[in-house]
């Protein structure tokens, strides 16, 4: 037992192997939040007139609303004023091909283990990647114009197609919605757009790679995947940070629209820089994604892998707004040290015969608290709806908490939801016996952790359940070998 | 709502309590928070689902006379088994006891007012315990009641006695002629290795609107075991915050039952705060509601110290524009290590224009423990259904069976037979079952 619980303590002791910064010269607005600011960002990429009205709206309704703070986590307020809303990597002419890329930048991305090269073709993945505030490259977008997606940084799509922009844009998250997507939709810098035609089924994963590199920067990237009628995407998001004693702010939404027959499919490895050991420094990750089905039998799902950031507010959601679609959410979320997590999902059925299945997985270790919050409303016209949720807590420690909070609204009788839940410690009777069968309590805690998280892991697409596997190692580092 | 405050200030002016202590503190704080306060929104996250100011928006009168209730109108709702009972009668939330019938002996049985227990020896336990419920529940209600603690009650069950008659509590609300507000306040110790079986029924006499928010704080001593059973059948313009709060301070064990059959808005909280390692708490609920009767059962459980067991079911059948709410909460505290925590929700639902809005929550700070809950939200299963049609039972009468099964698990928790007897008629004449 003592053997055991030192296993789980030395997770206390896990490094953050990303925590690097690269010095790359960048161009930055200065600290503060403004009006001017919010034009000053839109004029530097070179925004229509329409966009920055957009923005400042968004800002102006910023103002009247104030931080949430129902979510079960504790941090000092945030001065919105000391934040750098811009930080783009300087780049003086437009890229005609990867190889003009600065190489610092890309050695940031291989070390990253993000290969910005044409070779990556081999693993068949299209990369846009983003650093600081703006996207720096995206790869095999000829190959994907062939096909008609279109798969670029959200400046780029604002400038060359303003009518996906203006028709999508905000319509699955309005920018009233709430206070952090209020503010990123005032100060938004880039962010992936991606749109599949009717009919086509996107041959590789698109993915988005995230970095915050400079100081006291906050990031805001916004994502809209909008797949057509019978489509298919498979989108991947990852994201890391260097290691810094402040805490930076990280507010990003992710918009999708699916409509008839189409299937999005959306994957995150969440590995923010989560603090050192004592909780200092960190990301605090608040961030909106939501999906909407909007046509009939499509179908949205929500893969996420958190080992990240040091305060975490997330819902991925789905409304059901088709007849017969589907939503799904899976996730693991790993918190150590000091971290928080609240984080969970909306289902929202509205249509008939929807059905949404939910699957989350908490760990908590060292002094660090994690919840599930999640809603599952069953409209009144939802005729059939289905729903299943299961969330289930690891605790590895005596010092940390799990929590979960789990709303259930159902206005329709012929609805079916079912919600189950459980917390509990690695039992002394699973490790013994792996003892037993010869394996060191070490592996055996390993074992046992990846088998309570592997339903979700089996979601993830095969590069990145080998990623996130070792994540979810290294963010345990000393109990998973 | 500032009528609400006017009609509590003025109550409480005309009073003028004298006492000092404890109840005098207790009465200045929730007058205090409740000014502060007042009726809690819908945008408290403990009153999310049921909009409580609605039903106190109404011209409420604080008190009426209640020489006006007399024991004719008491027998028209005595309860089965009242014979072998100790009746309390409280009219319009003060107790009552001309109209009372105390069977047990004061050897077994101490019922004193308030003011009273905290001037005999009685004045440690009262210090201690009462107004602990305001630590969990920081909201204008439960304040309002604070404020008039002192004309509460003080239960006493003695040591080493198993009180042989069970209490049946009656809470009349006088509103023939106006709108009644009340606020019973009682507080009950159990004292080590004693038993007690509580039954509490709310009543309204008239059909004019009637609210009673009522707050009972028990306290259970060593060994002792302690049986709540609440039954809830009044009509649509009756409503009721009822809190009871149970403090577990050695290993005891209690069973609670609740059963809420119809009313307007109806709010439960019921609260286990187990302060002893070992304790084991039993807490079952029923609703089986149709009309446009709201019932709200708020529950909490906090695992104070090792070893304890806590075991939670509670059971719905929602028909036509009823709504019912769910919540429970789990607390496991630190040192709670090695504590079993259940919880089970389970809801049919009948109707298209029913609701239910259900909230399980856990939240856990200890890492040996072992703590589910499960909800699920439904209908009669079909193949069920099919299976006793294909036996020559009527579709009808199919249903009937089975939702009466689904509610027999909670009506079997009661372990008073001329009151289980008297639920299970209700409930089968409800369901069109035919025993």
């Amino acid at each position: 037992m003592s053997e055991m619980l030192n296993t789980l303590e030395q997770t206390a002791l896990s490094e953050y192997k990303y925590g690097w910064v690269t010095d790359i010269e960048a161009d930055e607005a200065p600290p503060g939040l403004n009006e001017d600011i919010v034009r000053f960002i839109s004029a530097k990429k070179n925004e229509p007139e329409w966009m920055l009205e957009w923005r400042l709206k968004a800002y102006r309704h910023w103002l009247k609303m104030t931080e949430p703070e129902w979510a079960n986590v504790k941090y000092p307020k945030i001065d919105y004023q000391s934040i750098k809303y811009y930080s783009a990597p300087k780049q003086k002419v437009t890229l005609n091909s990867l190889d003009e890329i600065d190489p610092e930048l890309r050695a940031t991305f291989e070390k990253l283990g993000i290969s910005l090269d044409e070779q990556k073709r081999l693993s068949n993945v299209a990369v846009d990647a983003v650093i600081d505030s703006v996207s720096i490259a995206t790869t095999f977008k000829k190959e994907l114009a062939e096909l008609g997606i279109i798969f670029c940084s959200m400046s780029e799509a604002v400038q060359e197609h303003p009518e996906l922009i203006k028709k999508w844009l905000g319509s699955v998250v309005p920018m009233t919605d709430n206070y952090f997507s209020a503010l990123n939709s005032a100060v938004f810098s880039d962010g992936s757009f991606c749109y599949i035609p009717k009919g086509v089924k996107s041959p590789m994963e698109l993915s988005t790679y995230f970095r915050i590199n400079a100081e006291n920067t906050g990031q805001f990237e916004r994502t809209l995947i909008v797949a057509e009628e019978g489509s298919y995407v498979s989108y991947l998001e990852g994201c890391t940070a260097p290691m810094r004693d402040e805490n930076q702010l990280h507010a990003a939404v992710v918009e999708i629209v699916a409509l008839d027959n189409a299937e999005v499919k959306y994957s995150t490895v969440q590995n923010w820089y989560p603090g050192d050991k004592d909780g200092k420094g960190g990301i605090y990750n608040f961030v909106t994604k939501r999906g909407i089905c909007a046509g009939v039998n499509s179908k949205i799902s929500w893969t996420q892998v958190e080992t990240g950031s040091a305060v975490t507010w997330k819902y991925p959601s789905v409304i059901l707004k088709g007849d017969n679609s589907q939503g799904e959410f899976y996730s693991v979320a790993v918190t150590n040290n000091h971290q928080q997590a609240d984080t969970g999902t909306k289902m929202m059925h509205i249509g008939k015969n929807t059905r949404s299945r939910i699957v989350s997985k908490g760990i908590s270790a060292g002094f660090s608290q994690n919840s599930y919050r999640g809603l599952v409303q069953v409209g009144k016209n939802a005729t059939n709806a289905r729903n299943f949720s299961q969330c289930d807590s690891l605790l590895l420690g005596d010092k940390c908490g799990a929590h979960t909070f789990p709303y259930i609204e159902v206005k329709n009788s012929t609805a079916q939801v079912e919600h189950e839940a459980t917390t509990s410690k690695i039992g002394e009777d699973q490790i013994f016996y792996c003892n037993q069968r010869g394996l060191d309590t070490e592996t055996a805690v390993a074992l046992i952790i990846n088998g309570f998280a592997k339903e979700v892991m089996n979601q993830l697409p095969m590069e990145f359940a080998v990623e996130a596997q070792k994540l979810l190692a290294i963010s345990l580092e000393g109990s998973v070998g | 709502m500032s009528e609400l405050k006017e009609l509590i200030q003025d109550k409480l002016s005309k009073e003028s309590f004298s006492g000092n202590g404890s109840l005098k503190a207790l009465s200045q704080k929730g007058l205090e928070l409740f000014n502060e306060q007042g009726i809690p929104t819908v945008k408290h996250e403990e009153w999310k689902y049921t909009r409580i100011s609605a039903v106190l928006n109404k011209d409420f009168s604080y008190a009426v006379d209640a020489t006006a209730v007399t024991a004719k109108d008491v027998d028209a709702f005595r309860l089965p088994g009242h014979e072998a009972a100790n009746e309390l009668v409280f009219v319009n939330g003060i107790y009552h006891a001309e109209l009372s019938n105390i069977r047990s002996s004061v050897d077994e049985l101490v019922i004193l007012p308030l003011s009273e227990a905290v001037k005999a020896e009685y004045k440690i336990i009262v210090d201690a315990n009462l107004g602990h419920s305001a630590g969990y529940h920081k909201d204008g209600i439960n304040a309002m009641n604070n404020a008039f603690a002192y004309q509460g009650l003080f239960i006493a069950v003695k040591k080493n006695k198993s009180v042989e008659h069970p209490l049946y509590c009656y809470y009349i609300n006088d509103a023939r002629t106006v709108n009644v507000l009340s606020q019973p306040r009682t507080l009950i110790h159990v004292a080590v290795n004693a038993e007690v079986k509580i039954v509490e029924e709310e009543v309204t006499i008239g059909t004019s609107d009637s609210f009673i928010n009522k707050i009972s704080e028990i306290v259970v001593e060593e060994n002792a075991q302690v049986h709540l059973y609440k039954i809830q059948n009044e009509d649509s313009h009756s409503s009721c915050v009822k809190t009871t709060h149970v403090r577990q301070v050695g290993v005891s064990k209690v069973n609670s039952v609740t059963i809420t059959l119809n009313g307007g808005v109806i709010r439960n909280n019921l609260n286990f705060i187990l302060e002893a390692p070992g304790c084991e708490s039993n807490m079952y609920g029923l609703y089986c509601v149709k009309g446009t009767t709201h019932v709200d059962n708020h529950t909490i459980v906090d695992n104070k110290m090792p070893n304890s067991l806590s075991n939670e079911l509670y059971k719905g059948i929602i028909d036509e524009k009823a709504t019912a709410v769910f919540n429970g909460k789990i607390f496991v505290r630190q040192d709670a290590q090695k504590t079993n925590a259940y919880q089970s929700n389970k809801n049919i639902l009948l109707s298209d224009t029913a609701t239910v809005n259900t909230k399980p929550q856990l939240e856990i700070f200890a890492d040996d423990v072992k703590c589910s809950h499960g909800c699920t939200i439904g209908r009669l299963d079909e193949e069920a259904l099919f299976y006793l049609q294909s036996r020559g039972i009527g579709d009808k009468a199919a249903k009937a069976l089975l939702l009466h099964a689904f509610a027999i698990e909670i009506l079997e928790k009661i372990e008073l037979e001329p009151i289980r007897q008297y639920v299970d008629q209700i409930i089968s004449e409800r369901l069109d079952f035919e025993i």
